[in-house]
C-alpha cells in the first residue's frame, strides 16, 4: 500500500479555500478559526479525538451545517445562505456517512440512480448504466436489486460509495466511514477507498483509521477543541510529530 | 491442569428440532396451555364463549325474513318456536334496504349513485394497487358483473345499463393494457361523482374542473420563477377568482347552448350509506395530502407556515366534530360571499376535511419524527431540493411508518360520518333508523336495523384495517 501514493498527483487548481471559519452551537465555539487550503487530487486525513469538531468541519464542506464566520469556498461556489449555491456545491460534493444513510424502502440501484435522475436530470437508462458501474467498481453489482437491509455493513457502506460516485462528484467527503463496522468489514470499505485515492478523486476523510492515513493521504490534519492543532504528511506526522497534544493522541491510538 | 486446547475438526451439519417442537402440539402448548394458570384461563374462555353463543345462536335461528309489520314477525315466531322464543325480525331489512342505502334518494334515479360507487371501486384501484394489473382487471371486471347485476336489480331502464356497461367495458380495456392510466379516471372521479349524484347540468361540474386546471396551470407557470408554495398560493387565488365570480355566467351559458345534464337531485333526499360513503371518502382522499402538507407546515423553520399549521392543528384537535359541525350549518354561510347558496353536505364534508387533516397531520408528523436525521442528510448531501428530499424520501418512509395511525384515523373518521345525523342529514344509523323505526308497522323494533348498520360499518372498517396490512407487509423492505 506505501508505493500507491507515489501514483498520485496534486494539481495547482483550489478546490476548497476555507477562511478564517467560525462556528457555535449556542454558546458553544466548536470551530475556531479554520484557515485550510485543499489542492485538487488531494488526499487529507482529519483525525482527532471525539469532540474535536472533524466532523462538523467537513460537514460544514456541504453545508450539512452553517458557519457563521469566515468563508468557504467550495469548487469557486462561496457557500451562502443562497440555496442555489448550496445545492451546486452539493451535486458536486458527495458525502459518506458513518451509518451509510443508504434509503431502505428503495433497492441499491434505485438508491444509485435517484439523485442522478432528479438532480441531474439524466435518463433512467443512462442513470442505471452508470449505476451498474460504480456497483461494478465497488465490486457488488450482484446485489443491485436488492434493498439495503439485506446486505451487510460493510456491502451498505459500498454502496453508499456508489451512490455518491454516480452523482460524478469532484470532492468526496467521508464521515467516519468505517466506525459502525466489523473488523472484517473495514478492510474491503478501505479497499474501495484507496481505489478511489488512485484515481485522483480529492477526498477529506475524518477516519482513525491510521493505516489508510499512512498509505493514501498525502497530508494529515490534527483537530483539537475546534481548531487544527497540526497538519503534515503522513510519514513526519506519524514519525515526527510536533505538538505535545498530538504526541499524546497518537501515543493513545497507535500504543497498544 | 490440563491444556485449554480445543480444536474443532468437523463443523456440525444443521439438524431438525425434536418431535414436541414441532407443529400443532407445539403451538397448542405454547399458547394455550404453557401454564396450570394459562390452561385454567383457557377453559374458563372456551366456556365464556358458549356460553354467549347459547344465548345468540338460538336466536339468530329464530330470524324472521317475510313479514309486513312487527306485529306479523313475532306471530310468526311464536307459531314456529313457541311464545317464550325471541328472534330478529330481518324482514325490516328486506323491505327497508333502499333507504339504509339511498336515503329518500328518488328511486328511478337509483341508477345514479350505484354506477358511481362501482367507479369509485375502480378509480380506487390505481390508488391502492398501483401499476398492478391483476388487482385493477379484477376489480373493474368483480365491478362491471355487480353493477349489471345491481342494475337490473333495481329496476333501471335498459338505456341506462348499456351506457354504464359501456363505461365499464371501457375502463376494463384500459385495465387491462394500462392499469396506471386508471389514474386519470381517480383524479375526475370526484367531478363524474359529484355530477352523477347530485344531477344538474354537467356544466355545474365541468367548470368546477376548470378550476382545479386553471389552478394547476398556474401553478405550474409560477413556481419556475417563485417557488412552490408562492405558485400554489398564486394559483389558488385565481382558482378562487374563478370560482366565485366566473364560473357561473360561463356555465350558464354553456348549459343555454348545450343542455345536457341529469335530473336535479336535493341534498335533503340523500341520506344512508350513500351519505356516509360520499362523506367518508371525500374526506379521507383529501384529508391525507393536506394533513402531509400540514406536518410538512408544522416542522417548518418560517415562523409564519409553522404558527399557521400549529394554530390550524390544535383548534381544530381541540373542538369536538359536533361544534365544528354545527359552525359548519350555521356559521360558515357568514364567511362566504353573500347570495352564494352552499349545500350543506358540501359544507359539511369540507369541515369534516379539515377537521381529519389536523388528526391526520398529527399521525404524519410522528412519522416523520421517526425518520432517523441521516435520512435528511443524505438527501441533502445528493443535492435533492426540499420538495424531491420530501417526496422521494422522506414521506414514502414517514408514510410507512404512520400506516396504522393514519388508517385508525380513517377508520374513526368514517365512523364519525354518523354524527351528521345532529345538524339534520339523514345518515345510516341515526337517520334513517329514526324514519324506519317511527314507521307505525315497525314500532317497536329496536336491534335489527342497528345490527344491519354496524354490520355494514364493522365489514367496511375491517377491510381498511385488512389493507392496511397488506400494505405493511407489501412496504416491508427493511428485513429485519
Amino acid at each position: 500500500m506505501a508505493e500507491a501514493s507515489k501514483k498520485m498527483v496534486v494539481s495547482d487548481e483550489v478546490a476548497i479555500q476555507i477562511t478564517a471559519m467560525n462556528k457555535w452551537y449556542g454558546q458553544f465555539h466548536v470551530l475556531r478559526d479554520i484557515n485550510m487550503t485543499v489542492q485538487r487530487g488531494e488526499r487529507i486525513v482529519i483525525c482527532g479525538p471525539s469532540g474535536s469538531g472533524k466532523s462538523t468541519l467537513i460537514r460544514c464542506i456541504n453545508r450539512l451545517e452553517e458557519h457563521q464566520s469566515g468563508q468557504i469556498i467550495v469548487d469557486g461556489t462561496e457557500l451562502t445562505n443562497d440555496i442555489k449555491n448550496i445545492d451546486k456545491v452539493r451535486s458536486e460534493v458527495g458525502m459518506v456517512f458513518q451509518h451509510f444513510n443508504l434509503f431502505p424502502h428503495l433497492t441499491i440501484l434505485e438508491n444509485c440512480t435517484l439523485a442522478p435522475i432528479w438532480v441531474r436530470k439524466v435518463p433512467r437508462k443512462e442513470a442505471e448504466e452508470t449505476a451498474m458501474h460504480y456497483l461494478t467498481k465497488v465490486k457488488i453489482p450482484d446485489q443491485a436489486h436488492k434493498y439495503p437491509g439485506q446486505l451487510s455493513g460493510g456491502q451498505q457502506q459500498r454502496v453508499a460509495i456508489a451512490r455518491s460516485l454516480c452523482m460524478k462528484p469532484r470532492i468526496m467527503l467521508f464521515d467516519e466511514p468505517t466506525s459502525a463496522l466489523d473488523p472484517e468489514m473495514i478492510k474491503e470499505v478501505l479497499d474501495t477507498m484507496i481505489q478511489l485515492a488512485e484515481e485522483g478523486m480529492t477526498m477529506l476523510c475524518v477516519t482513525h483509521e491510521m493505516g489508510f492515513a499512512q498509505a493514501v493521504a498525502n497530508r494529515v490534519i490534527f483537530m483539537d477543541k475546534g481548531q487544527i492543532v497540526e497538519q503534515n504528511e503522513p510519514r513526519e506526522f506519524f514519525n515526527n510529530p510536533q505538538s505535545e497534544r498530538t504526541k499524546l493522541f497518537l501515543s493513545q491510538i497507535l500504543g497498544h | 491442569m490440563a491444556s485449554p486446547l480445543f480444536v474443532r475438526n468437523d463443523m456440525l451439519p444443521p439438524l431438525p428440532p425434536p418431535a414436541g417442537e414441532r407443529g400443532v402440539v407445539k403451538w397448542l402448548r405454547e399458547n394455550l396451555f404453557s401454564s396450570v394458570l394459562n390452561s385454567v384461563l383457557t377453559l374458563l374462555a372456551c366456556l365464556a364463549v358458549l356460553w354467549l353463543a347459547s344465548f345468540i345462536l338460538p336466536w339468530l335461528a329464530h330470524s324472521v325474513w317475510n313479514a309486513s309489520s312487527l306485529a306479523e314477525c313475532r306471530e310468526k315466531i311464536a307459531a314456529s318456536f313457541g311464545p317464550e322464543a325471541a328472534g330478529p325480525c330481518w324482514a325490516v331489512i328486506r323491505l327497508r334496504w333502499n333507504q339504509f342505502l339511498f336515503g329518500l334518494y328518488p328511486q328511478a334515479e337509483y341508477w345514479r349513485p350505484t354506477t358511481a360507487a362501482a367507479l369509485m371501486m375502480v378509480s380506487l384501484s390505481p390508488v391502492l394497487y398501483y401499476g398492478l394489473r391483476r388487482p385493477a382487471l379484477n376489480i373493474t371486471v368483480t365491478m362491471t358483473v355487480l353493477l349489471v347485476l345491481a342494475l337490473i336489480g333495481l329496476g333501471t331502464d335498459w338505456g341506462h345499463i348499456v351506457l354504464s356497461v359501456a363505461i365499464m367495458l371501457a375502463l376494463m380495456a384500459v385495465a387491462a393494457t394500462a392499469p396506471k392510466r386508471l389514474l386519470w379516471l381517480t383524479l375526475l372521479f370526484p367531478f363524474i361523482a359529484f355530477f352523477l349524484i347530485w344531477g344538474g347540468p354537467i356544466w355545474t361540474a365541468v367548470g368546477t374542473l376548470a378550476g382545479f386546471v386553471i389552478f394547476a396551470l398556474v401553478w405550474q407557470f409560477v413556481q419556475k420563477p417563485l417557488g412552490v408554495v408562492v405558485g400554489a398560493g398564486v394559483g389558488l387565488v385565481v382558482a378562487a377568482i374563478w370560482w366565485t365570480s366566473l364560473q357561473s355566467s360561463v356555465t350558464g351559458v354553456l348549459a343555454a347552448a348545450l343542455p345536457w345534464g341529469l335530473p336535479y337531485v336535493v341534498s335533503d333526499n340523500i341520506g344512508g350509506f350513500l351519505l356516509a360513503f360520499v362523506i367518508g371518502i371525500t374526506a379521507i382522499s383529501a384529508s391525507l395530502p393536506i394533513g402531509v402538507l400540514l406536518a410538512l407546515g408544522r416542522r417548518s423553520d418560517m415562523p409564519l407556515i409553522h404558527s399557521l399549521s400549529v394554530g390550524f392543528i390544535e383548534f381544530f384537535r381541540g373542538v369536538p366534530l359536533i361544534t365544528v359541525l354545527f359552525a359548519a350549518n350555521f356559521l360558515l354561510l357568514y364567511f362566504l360571499p353573500p347570495r352564494t347558496n352552499f349545500d350543506l353536505i358540501l359544507r359539511v364534508i369540507i369541515v369534516v376535511i379539515i377537521f381529519a387533516s389536523a388528526y391526520i397531520a398529527e399521525v404524519i408528523r410522528g412519522g416523520l419524527a421517526a425518520l432517523p436525521r441521516g435520512q435528511y442528510e443524505a438527501a441533502d448531501a445528493l443535492g435533492l431540493d426540499y420538495w424531491q428530499a420530501q417526496r422521494l424520501i422522506i414521506m414514502p418512509q414517514a408514510l410507512k411508518i404512520s400506516i396504522p395511525g393514519i388508517v385508525s384515523s380513517f377508520i374513526g373518521l368514517f365512523k364519525d360520518t354518523t354524527l351528521v345525523a345532529l345538524v339534520g342529514l339523514m345518515d345510516p344509523l341515526q337517520g334513517v333508523t329514526k324514519i324506519v323505526r317511527s314507521d307505525n308497522a315497525w314500532k317497536g323494533l329496536y336491534w335489527e336495523p342497528y345490527i344491519f348498520v354496524g354490520g355494514i360499518f364493522f365489514l367496511v372498517c375491517f377491510s381498511m384495517s385488512r389493507y392496511s396490512m397488506y400494505l405493511e407487509r407489501k412496504l416491508k423492505t427493511d428485513h429485519r
